[in-house]
């Protein structure tokens, strides 16, 4: 009877006490860990978005300097009678320096008048001339016009240069700063939403920029991407889960898909570049050859995780169809996609997502080009919103700065709103059994 | 325990298979893998021939030949891994989807081969229905999972006689009174019980020849087992149906002939009564007087 067993029960309590606190113990240490991690993530995530809002925020807004300009016929340059091509031509520049000047009139030398004049915005010149082709009547008369303020002077009503730093170190100077007071104080300077920033494509001017253009490029590459990676990878998917024979040659062809989704970005674009314009001529900086190239790359996912829920169908659903007499495409038409499908297309929003965020591809076949027309079909020159941020990210001045932050905080919206359609579909479509 | 009738029978029943494993009879000392009892019957429905099923290298199926005869309920009972679900499984050529399983020898439906290169699987499972053990609806509407059956088939031309078939199968399977009112709904929403009546419901859509039952109750309460029982009793006027079972008096209840498997062998098959009061075989009486299994 003095087995192990039976000597073990006289010393159990008390080793069992000892061993149960150091467990505990454990798992202190274990869930201290967890939380630990869980919470530096949360304060970087917290930073980094903090940083792109404090930033970008601002970019959404814009400066308008309240002018009253003089539509004299004589100082546009206009004949009688103008035709639309007149009006076109006509120099509207001229009107809106003199009515700016017309405000500050102290501002005498040279370089001051210069520096007045940077006060407007040379696209206020583009949008009085659209307002006054759209309303010939107004030529002749004196009107109120809200113009688009430069640059510099739409930084500083927006608090982004600092009128404490010294005025060597300060690219908005003490005049300038004198006359804005002036302006500011006779209700003349206004802020306002910054729509230009969503109707606009690229400009070489930070208030003027807009990533319009870079939004319909994205669209255009996604929409590619979804045509042709959608049908392919659950095809794909079907075949490899339902119909392939499982010998060597499928397994290699597994190994290898796997491995695809682990290629950098960039050897996609090469090869895209090496492939769509080099071999097959396709145009350059076109969001189709952008949407083959995002192809090849969201392809892997889709496939791996259309795969994994083609597995997850039980397979009693599929025991029932065979048993039914159904043949191998009904049960996989009628029952085994319908039952995948949410997965399916939470692996494909997932993919799409990566998609509209990948730049390095993109700069190989040539959509990192200076473009300021608003694409009109997936075969004109366009860029990608990442790449429009890839590129402003360069610029030095203020407001491309501001301007990246802006871009970056839509482009996180539209990620944030893709995630969110994805799990929403996963909860909405998903069928018990 | 005169085996030899047994002899009779075959060759009357079937006057070709005269290839017949010989050494059946004449050997009385009870070794496994020898079938006593009648395996076979005057007006079989199925026949299954030396039937041997492999998976990969492991024979899990040894040298089977077991008749089912028209209209009658055939149970067949052994403890797990005996083969009982294999053997099911190989008559309507469920094991097909399993790329690794191998079957040969010959079964055969009313004197064709469903092994036959002419035998379409899709229309031989459309004769010979099954119903598994874990009731498994369509995630469809009740009347979907019904009509599915026909509608793969193309057996019905008009919606009014699809909506017949549906009746008709589900007041077969006793279910219609419950369900009436709601064939519009998700089959997943009904019990477990309703849920594998109306898979025998949806079986019987199609009018097979022959019910094949892979422990139908197991995952059923004792109260939906007995309306299970009561029905596939209702069901043997017009239907062949094989029932794989663990309870030992579910087949006493239900069956009129009872196989004993162990092993990958059919040890011993008789009328129910027979065997479950004086069984010939010794594993036989093991088994059903609880001395293992």
């Amino acid at each position: 009877m003095t087995d192990i067993l039976n000597e073990m029960a006289t010393r159990r309590e008390q080793k069992l006490k000892r061993s149960l606190s150091k467990r505990y113990r454990q798992e202190v240490v274990f869930k201290a860990f967890g939380v630990a991690s869980i919470v530096s993530a949360l304060l970087f995530l917290v930073i980094l978005l903090w940083t792109i809002f404090a930033q970008g925020h601002t970019a959404f807004q814009t400066t308008q300097v309240r002018l009253s300009v003089d539509l004299d016929p004589v100082t546009l340059g206009l004949p009688d009678n103008p035709t639309e091509q007149d009006i076109f031509r006509a120099s509207f520049g001229t009107v809106l320096r003199d009515a700016i000047m017309a405000k500050i009139p102290e501002a005498s030398s040279r370089r001051e008048r210069r520096a007045v004049i940077e006060f407007i915005s040379t696209g206020a010149t583009y949008d009085l001339r659209d307002k006054v082709i759209a309303n010939p009547e107004l030529i002749g008369q004196t009107i109120e016009y809200w113009a688009l303020a430069g640059d510099d002077l739409n930084q500083f009503n927006k608090g982004n240069i600092d009128r404490n730093v010294d005025e060597s170190n300060r690219q908005f100077k003490d005049n300038q700063i004198a006359w804005f007071d002036k302006l500011d104080a006779n209700g003349d300077i206004k802020t306002t939403f910054n729509t230009n920033f969503f109707t606009n494509g690229d400009s070489r001017d930070a208030e003027m920029a807009g990533i319009a253009g870079s939004i319909v490029g994205s669209f255009y590459v996604l929409v590619v991407t979804l045509l042709l990676s959608f049908p392919i990878g659950v095809a794909a998917a079907v075949y490899l889960e339902e119909f392939a024979p499982k010998n060597r040659v499928t397994e290699i062809i597994e190994i290898n898909i796997n491995n695809l989704a682990a290629v950098p970005s960039i050897v996609f674009g090469l090869l895209g570049l090496a492939i769509f314009l080099n071999v097959a001529h396709l145009p350059r900086s076109a969001p189709v050859v952008g949407g083959l190239v995002l192809t090849l790359m969201s392809l892997p996912t889709i496939i791996i995780s259309s795969r994994a829920a083609i597995k997850a169908v039980p397979p009693s659903i599929r025991e029932a169809a065979t048993g039914m007499g159904a043949s191998k495409m009904q049960v996989v038409l009628q029952h085994v996609l319908p039952l995948a499908m949410p997965g399916m297309m939470t692996g494909t929003i997932i993919a799409m997502a990566q998609a509209l965020g990948e730049t390095a591809p993109l700069l190989m076949i040539g959509m990192v080009a200076f473009i300021v027309d608003i694409p009109s079909g997936p075969m004109d020159a366009a860029t990608v919103l990442p790449v429009q941020i890839y590129t402003w990210a360069e610029n030095p001045e203020l407001g491309f700065r501001e301007n990246t932050s802006g871009a970056i905080i839509v482009l996180l919206g539209f990620l944030a709103f893709m995630n969110a359609t994805a799990v929403y579909l996963r909860k909405r479509l998903e069928r018990r059994w | 325990m005169d085996t030899t009738f047994k002899h009779t029978s075959v060759e009357t029943s079937t006057g070709p298979v005269a290839s017949e494993p010989t050494t059946l009879g004449t050997d009385l000392e009870q070794e496994v893998g020898e079938t006593v009892g009648d395996a076979f019957v005057d007006d079989p429905r199925m026949k299954a021939r030396n039937v041997d099923v492999f998976y990969a290298d492991k024979q899990a199926i040894h040298n089977v030949s077991l008749d089912i005869g028209r209209n009658e309920v055939l149970s067949m009972i052994g403890p797990s891994g005996c083969g009982k679900s294999t053997f099911l499984r190989s008559i309507n050529r469920m094991n097909d989807t399993i790329d690794i399983c191998k079957v040969t020898g010959s079964i055969t439906l009313d004197g064709e081969d469903i092994y036959d290169r002419s035998m379409d699987v899709v229309s031989l499972r459309a004769r010979v229905g099954m119903v598994f053990q874990k009731p498994n609806p369509f995630p469809k509407s009740i009347y979907d999972n019904i009509a599915y059956g026909p509608r793969i088939h193309g057996l019905v031309e008009r919606r009014a006689e699809l909506d017949e078939v549906v009746e008709t199968s589900l007041r077969k399977a006793g279910l219609w009174e419950e369900v009436k009112d709601r064939l519009d709904q998700p089959a997943t929403g009904l019990s477990g019980g309703q849920q594998q009546r109306l898979c025998i419901a949806r079986t019987i859509a199609i009018s097979p020849e022959v019910i094949l039952m892979d422990e139908p109750c197991s995952a059923l309460d004792p109260i939906a087992t007995a309306r299970i029982e009561e029905l596939i009793a209702e069901l043997s006027e017009n239907y062949t149906i094989a029932i794989v079972t663990h309870s030992m008096q579910q087949a006493a209840r239900v069956s009129d002939r009872t196989a004993y498997f162990h092993l990958g062998k059919l040890i011993e098959v008789g009328a129910t009564d027979k065997i479950f009061t004086s069984p010939d075989h010794k594993l036989t009486e093991d088994y059903i007087t609880g001395r293992f299994g």
